[in-house]
């Protein structure tokens, strides 16, 4: 349904903090720059975590939405 | 994006479960987010880094060593009521899926979290660098934690 397409898919659902951030960094050096990573998180907090990881890596959080209670974030790696 | 990498340095003092959780959460989330992270480990805190072997060498040495544990013996803060809180915590932490101590320790060496121990502490308490993780880089004095702080853009005293 998603109109990006990413490179690759971290299912991050049922981790508690600071999981999601963690494995998100990990998983992002796996894609190459210029690709995207589509995370899925059900951590209340990574909302608020995702979104402050990548206004201090640089990486370019696309979208963030919440769907049927699962977090989405595409993130665009950027070096 | 960033020329020079940001740095947070930790000093992790305490023995307790709870604090050393918070430090190891802190410390690979710095990691997580491009921060060159060191972590010093003085006193108490030295538990959190040491291996499940006996130290000491003088009676006092191996007296204290008797109420030494490794990271995954020691105890909360609060309510450890001589391990019943360590073993209510394991089991809380778990049901909420929650990383444990020994992974987040080894998330921070996967993330090249650099961990170092406190010389002083390790001989007054009669541990050596044998009994210490492999993984523990080196044992240094309050300078080079100094050093490594003040052009850090993080301290924290745990």
């Amino acid at each position: 349904m998603s109109e990006y397409t990413p490179a690759r898919t971290l299912d991050a659902k049922g981790l508690k903090c600071p999981m999601p951030v963690v494995k998100t960094k990990k998983e992002i050096a796996k894609i190459a720059v210029g690709e995207i990573l589509e995370v899925l998180a059900t951590d209340p907090g990574s909302m608020a975590d995702i979104t402050a990881w990548a206004k201090s890596t640089g990486n370019e959080l696309l979208e963030a939405k919440k769907e049927e209670g699962v977090f989405k974030f595409y993130i665009r790696r950027t070096a | 994006m960033s020329e020079e990498k940001k740095k947070c340095s930790i000093v992790v003092f305490s023995g307790d479960m709870d604090r050393v959780m918070g430090a190891f959460i802190i410390a690979t989330t710095a990691a997580a987010m491009d921060m060159e992270t060191t972590m010093f480990f003085t006193f108490w805190g030295l538990q959190a880094i040491k291996k499940k072997t006996g130290t000491g060498k003088s009676f006092f040495g191996r007296m204290l060593s008797m109420f030494l544990k490794d990271i995954d013996g020691i105890g909360p803060s609060k309510m450890n009521f001589g391990g019943m809180g360590r073993w209510m915590f394991k089991k809380m932490m778990k049901a909420q899926n929650v990383t444990t101590l020994p992974e987040l320790r080894q998330m921070a060496i996967d993330l090249d979290v650099k961990l170092l121990a406190c010389q002083m502490s390790m001989e007054v308490m009669e541990i050596d660098k044998e009994d210490l993780i492999d993984e523990v880089e080196d044992a240094v004095g309050a300078a080079t934690f100094i050093a490594e702080a003040q052009d850090s853009d993080i301290q924290l005293f745990i």
